[in-house]
């Protein structure tokens, strides 16, 4: 296996987490507090107001690629280095992907946090 | 913040992390997966250390999904990042990973990273609203007064 090869596979991770990130995060939104509806109506009501969210079923899809993209990376390197390497990069692209489709405010404190990560992941592939 | 709701965010921490461990241990009995082996990789859903591993994500998942039904999508991810600190630690106790200074240091970096974050508000309201700055001020104090 190439060394070039696992980080192949962590952009992979990277672009399907980050797009089944943002379509949850978009379909939980529209949904609501989930603590609250449970209290008010139920479980059942809280699975079935989630599983019939098309956002969430997209997103699910994109979680799925990101799930067997990781099985497979694994298999070619530590999870010391692909868990914290993929989860870190997934960060970044989430916090402009959020900004950008999800409309967050993403102030000064998040994008420190930012930088902050991007020299994690830079240390962690030594 | 409530209590319940730290609760769930170190949950999604601790299963993301003993997850993620399941599964490495899973792969290695499998092996690196290559052009001649791949079609085999269905049978690695029979291993046990594959199925704990995907069992402990869904505890994961659920716990992520609640968390985000409160909190917006970049303050649980960053204030979740604890895992990788966990994962690290139990990939150089049960997978005798060798977990270098470097790598140490990398994860220190992220864990200050995610405590400028956690220190924040939990939610903020959507970029282009009508009166955002009033409105930044009432969640951030909120956030800070109800924990």
């Amino acid at each position: 296996m190439t060394s070039a090869a696992p980080w192949g596979g962590i952009a992979a991770i990277v672009i399907t987490a980050t797009t089944g990130d943002v379509l949850q995060a978009r379909a939980m939104k529209e949904i609501g507090d989930l603590g609250v509806i449970r209290k008010s109506q139920g479980v059942l009501e809280v699975a079935c107001r989630i599983l019939t969210s098309p956002w969430f079923m997209s997103g699910l899809f994109f979680m799925a690629l990101a799930f067997f993209s990781l099985l497979v990376t694994l298999s070619w390197d530590d999870v010391s280095i692909v868990g914290p390497a993929s989860a870190s990069l997934t960060f970044i692209a989430n916090a402009l992907a959020a900004r950008l489709f999800l409309k967050e405010r993403v102030d000064h404190r998040r994008w420190l946090a930012a930088l902050f990560v991007a020299c994690g992941v830079a240390l962690l592939a030594h | 913040m409530t209590c319940r709701k730290y609760l769930i965010l170190a949950a999604v921490a601790v299963f993301a992390s003993c997850g993620d461990v399941c599964l490495a241990r899973g792969m290695r009995d499998f092996g690196a997966v290559t052009t001649g082996n791949w079609h085999q990789l269905l049978g690695v859903l029979l291993n046990l250390w594959v199925l704990t591993g995907i069992g402990l994500l869904l505890l994961f998942f659920g716990s992520y999904l609640t968390a985000l039904s409160w909190a917006d999508l970049t303050y649980v991810l960053p204030a979740t990042a604890l895992s990788y600190v966990l994962m690290a630690f139990l990939a150089k106790l049960f997978l005798n990973e060798h977990v270098t200074v470097s790598r140490w240091l990398g994860i220190a970096l992220i864990t200050v990273g995610v405590g400028f974050v956690a220190s924040g508000p939990a939610v903020t309201p959507a970029v282009g609203t009508h009166c955002e700055r009033h409105e930044v001020e009432v969640v951030g104090s909120g956030a800070r007064g109800d924990a």
